[in-house]
């Protein structure tokens, strides 16, 4: 009964999709007042229903009802409960229905916070949500619907990938999804815009802590993916240039992006057109990362079931949605204003060329991702493009733009001087000139890339240390110089946190890549190892029971000098339903380094192999994305966003007093000189 | 007219993409229609991983159902295999004979050590040549090869345990019946590995 319902459910709320699509938009096209008051109660009914299909199918994992036969494929009965609800968006069908809810509850966000947008706005950004959802439901219904019934019912499911047993995964997807999906906001904020021909400041002020949200959930999304592969995959790598990593990846370069060209639009005007493009792109990528997933064009890591119907399904969503928003583009772009000018030596230049690096980045991704299959359907033979293109093309991509970081916030809109900002960089290019050097030699070992790598880590740190320092002593009036510091805007403190994190990241990536230490070993009882200053004791092997698999599990010792640091036990997992082997590297994990040990295989005379690895700084690559996503975090908890959509509001209403009707008013952000 | 032709230019792109993405949905990346199927194994002698001084010689294995996988230690998708492999050597249903492929010997043997070593021998392919004559696509790939030394199927990309229970020992179960002297009129195939 309960899995009707949710079918049920699912049909309504693609029911009401499409009304929400056709008549706001219609309503906003076409100035009837009726039509346009209908898109948000829609976007809240469909959000209603949607959840009521997603907490039926919850409830059917939670309850074993193995005659459903998604569950019979995912789950099993002796599957702990947590994992029975994570398994949900273990599978395919799964994961779209999460897809489709998360873009209600984006469409939903969008009716609730945006009180103070113009109706029609609002009508036409909802309307195109409901066009995305519309498609996405039928792609649910007609080709994978979650809550078909298995008859005569399983006795018992096949189990969830033991991979992804795992409390990563239970938040990982989730997170992912959220991004994906939160880009779909942007995308349909670009699509009114266009739509309606206001392609203007206030457009990209509308969007641009949308975005920020989107962008927030993919960074969190893809460093805990990354954390999960460095923890559960026990090769001790924490990314792999996997097309499926790829395809979460470019939405993200192409989100960044996004991000500094809505900067520009709102502050200056300019960049319009391409910040439309690259709203579009964004999402398009989200939407072909999701087709790469899901079709099995390209073998991956994470090999989920394929099914070519369903790719042929998504590719025509694909050419519908990406399509027509570029056609549109096509149309009306030609017609929009170029906006504020300005000088070779400007803000608006280093946040341009930050943009092409970040666009031709994900080029690269995607090329390096979808050269096997081009190659395959010319005719010209198999290959698979590894680690070592990306790397190739993306380090030298990548340091640029991190270069640049550093310059672009204390760069003067408009026109900036040189010299100016030589005299205020100087001690940042100093401090990135002797951190390149000491720190080598303090971790004792020299390389090629490596000064590079912590020279740009210490440039961005500095720079952003010195770009706050600057905005500080602008501040006139009593307090001291926390109180002043805490006092500016959230907006700007979040960027300078962002950047911050990026600095992190690449002393992590530096440090990590360069100096960690990893030893194979055939270890019997007692044997010991020394690495980094720690001493490793292997203290044998035991059996052990967990609720759905068996064990052998290593005991480790880890001591410094005298003092016990640790003991570690690693486990080789036999989950019992899939008979699958799995490795369960343990981990201690510290500030500056981590220790990784993972257990091989039983070799002769009682003893096995170990693997350890000593690994400096390796967790700041993930301290480094939290850091990024939290300036994120920071950055839409801005005030202005709040003031200024009143302020909006009295002008929209003064305007519309005026007469003045659609058209392309020229607006210049007024607000924060 | 002609200036605002600029503005078409994101759409042809994505048209251009969309085919491909198209063309791609009707080819199967793990399906390489291989001239090698049917033919007999390309002759190879090459110096053994684990005793360089030693040589091992696809000749060597006339007469016995063989699987000849090739890796590398660079190679990610083999680690996903690499378990079941493992396995299967434990239950020694069928000698895996490993061809290592582009890889530094001393990294490969680590890697063997460390992630267990389910092969018989491995041989050691630094330059690639050999896999060249096999038209290895990418690694890893599996080969099956039959008493008389004709390559009847091969595994592209990591064996999973539907593979493996769908296809590759069906078929090997198959090969293990046929008698060596005789030349099959045609070669009997299994419907898993379709």
């Amino acid at each position: 009964m309960v899995p009707e319902i949710g079918h049920f459910a699912l049909i309504l709320a693609l029911c009401i999709a499409i009304v929400q699509a056709v008549v706001s938009i219609a309503g906003a096209q076409l100035g009837v007042k009726s039509w346009v008051a209908i898109a948000k109660p829609a976007a809240q009914a469909q959000l209603v229903f949607v959840v009521t299909a997603f907490g039926c199918l919850m409830y059917a994992f939670i309850q074993n009802d193995f005659s459903v036969t998604y569950v019979a494929m995912q789950s099993n009965s002796m599957l702990p409960t947590v994992y029975r609800i994570s398994a949900i968006w273990g599978g395919h069908e799964g994961s779209m229905l999460l897809w489709v809810t998360f873009l209600a509850v984006w469409t939903g966000a969008v009716a609730m916070f945006s009180k103070n947008l113009p109706d029609d706005m609002v009508a036409r950004v909802i309307g195109v949500m409901g066009l995305v959802s519309a498609g996405f439901y039928m792609f649910i219904l007609f080709t994978s619907n979650p809550f078909d019934r298995l008859l005569p019912p399983a006795m018992d499911g096949r189990d969830l990938n033991p991979l992804l047993q795992d409390p990563g995964l239970v938040i990982h997807p989730p997170m992912l999804y959220m991004g994906y999906v939160g880009f779909s906001v942007a995308f349909s904020f670009a699509i009114a815009a266009l739509l309606s021909g206001r392609l203007d400041a206030a457009w990209a002020r509308w969007s641009r802590p949308w975005t920020t949200v989107a962008w927030m959930f993919l960074t969190m999304g893809i460093g805990l993916g990354s954390w999960w592969a460095y923890y559960e995959l026990g090769w001790g790598g924490w990314w792999f240039w996997d097309p499926v990593e790829n395809a979460s990846f470019m939405p993200w370069l192409m989100g960044t992006a996004l991000v500094h060209s809505l900067a520009v639009t709102e502050k200056r005007g300019s960049f319009k057109n391409w910040t439309v493009l690259l709203a579009i792109f964004a999402f398009s990528l989200s939407l072909l990362g999701t087709f790469l997933v899901r079709s099995g064009v390209l073998t991956s890591v994470h090999a989920f079931a394929t099914d070519p119907e369903r790719g042929v399904f998504i590719l025509i969503l694909l050419l519908i949605t990406i399509g027509t928003s570029l056609a549109l583009f096509a149309w009306r772009a030609p017609k929009v204003g170029m906006g504020g000018k300005f000088h070779l030596v400007s803000r608006e230049t280093f946040l341009l060329a930050n943009n092409v690096v970040l666009v031709v980045a994900a080029a690269a991704v995607l090329l390096g991702t979808l050269y096997p299959l081009l190659l395959d359907a010319l005719g010209m033979g198999k290959i698979s493009v590894g680690p070592p293109y990306f790397n190739a093309v993306f380090v030298p991509l990548m340091a640029p733009a991190v270069f640049l970081m550093a310059i672009g916030p204390i760069t003067r809109w408009k026109q900036a001087n040189v010299m100016d900002m030589v005299s205020r960089l100087k001690w940042a290019a100093a401090i990135a000139i002797i951190m390149a050097i000491v720190t080598p030699f303090a971790m004792g070992e020299w390389g090629l890339l490596r000064p590079l790598g912590f020279a740009l880590s210490f440039w961005v740190a500095s720079a952003v240390v010195i770009t706050l320092v600057e905005r500080v002593q602008k501040v006139k009036g009593p307090g001291n110089y926390f109180s002043k510091l805490v006092g500016l805007p959230n907006s700007f403190l979040g960027m300078c946190v962002a950047h911050f994190g990026v600095a992190v990241f690449v002393m992590g990536v530096t440090m990590v890549t360069s100096y960690e230490v990893e030893k194979d070993m055939r270890m019997e009882v007692g044997d010991t190892v020394t690495m980094g200053g720690y001493t490793f004791q292997f203290n044998g092997v035991s059996k052990v029971k967990g609720p759905n698999y068996n064990a052998n599990r290593g005991h480790i010792k880890v001591t410094k000098g005298d003092d016990l640091v640790t003991n570690l036990y690693p486990e080789k997992r036999e989950y019992l339903v899939q008979t699958m082997p799995m490795t369960e590297a343990a981990i201690d994990t510290g500030l500056f380094r981590d220790l990784y040990v993972s257990l091989g295989e039983p070799v002769s005379g009682g003893a096995w192999s170990v693997r350890v690895y000593y690994k400096p700084f390796v967790d700041w690559i993930w301290v480094g994305c939290f850091i990024m996503a939290f300036g994120g975090f920071l950055a839409i908890s801005d005030r202005r966003y709040r003031l200024v959509s009143k302020k909006r509001e009295e002008e929209e209403l003064a305007q519309a007093g005026e007469g003045v009707q659609g058209a392309t008013a020229h607006k210049v952000a007024t607000s924060e000189k | 007219m002609s200036k605002n032709i600029r503005y078409l230019v994101p759409l042809i792109i994505f048209i251009v993409v969309a085919a491909f993405l198209y063309r791609g949905l009707s080819l199967n990346p793990r399906e390489v229609p291989s001239p090698f199927i049917n033919k007999p194994a390309p002759d190879f002698t090459l110096q053994k991983l684990e005793n360089m001084g030693e040589q091992f010689s696809n000749k060597d294995m006339l007469g016995k159902v063989w699987l000849l996988n090739v890796w590398a230690s660079w190679c990610v998708a083999c680690r996903q295999e690499h378990p079941l492999l493992v396995q299967m050597r434990r239950r020694g249903e069928i000698p895996i004979y490993g061809l290592n492929y582009k890889d530094a010997p001393s990294q490969a043997r680590q890697w063997l050590k460390q992630h267990g070593d389910p092969y018989e021998i491995s041989v050691v392919d630094f330059q690639g040549n050999v896999g060249i004559d096999y038209g290895v696509y990418g690694v890893p790939e599996t080969f099956i090869i039959d008493k008389r030394g004709i390559i009847r199927h091969k595994v592209i990309g990591p064996i999973s345990t539907n593979i493996l229970n769908e296809c590759v020992m069906p078929l090997v179960k198959v090969l293990e019946q046929e008698d060596p002297q005789v030349t099959p009129t045609e070669y009997q195939r299994v419907e898993g590995c379709a």
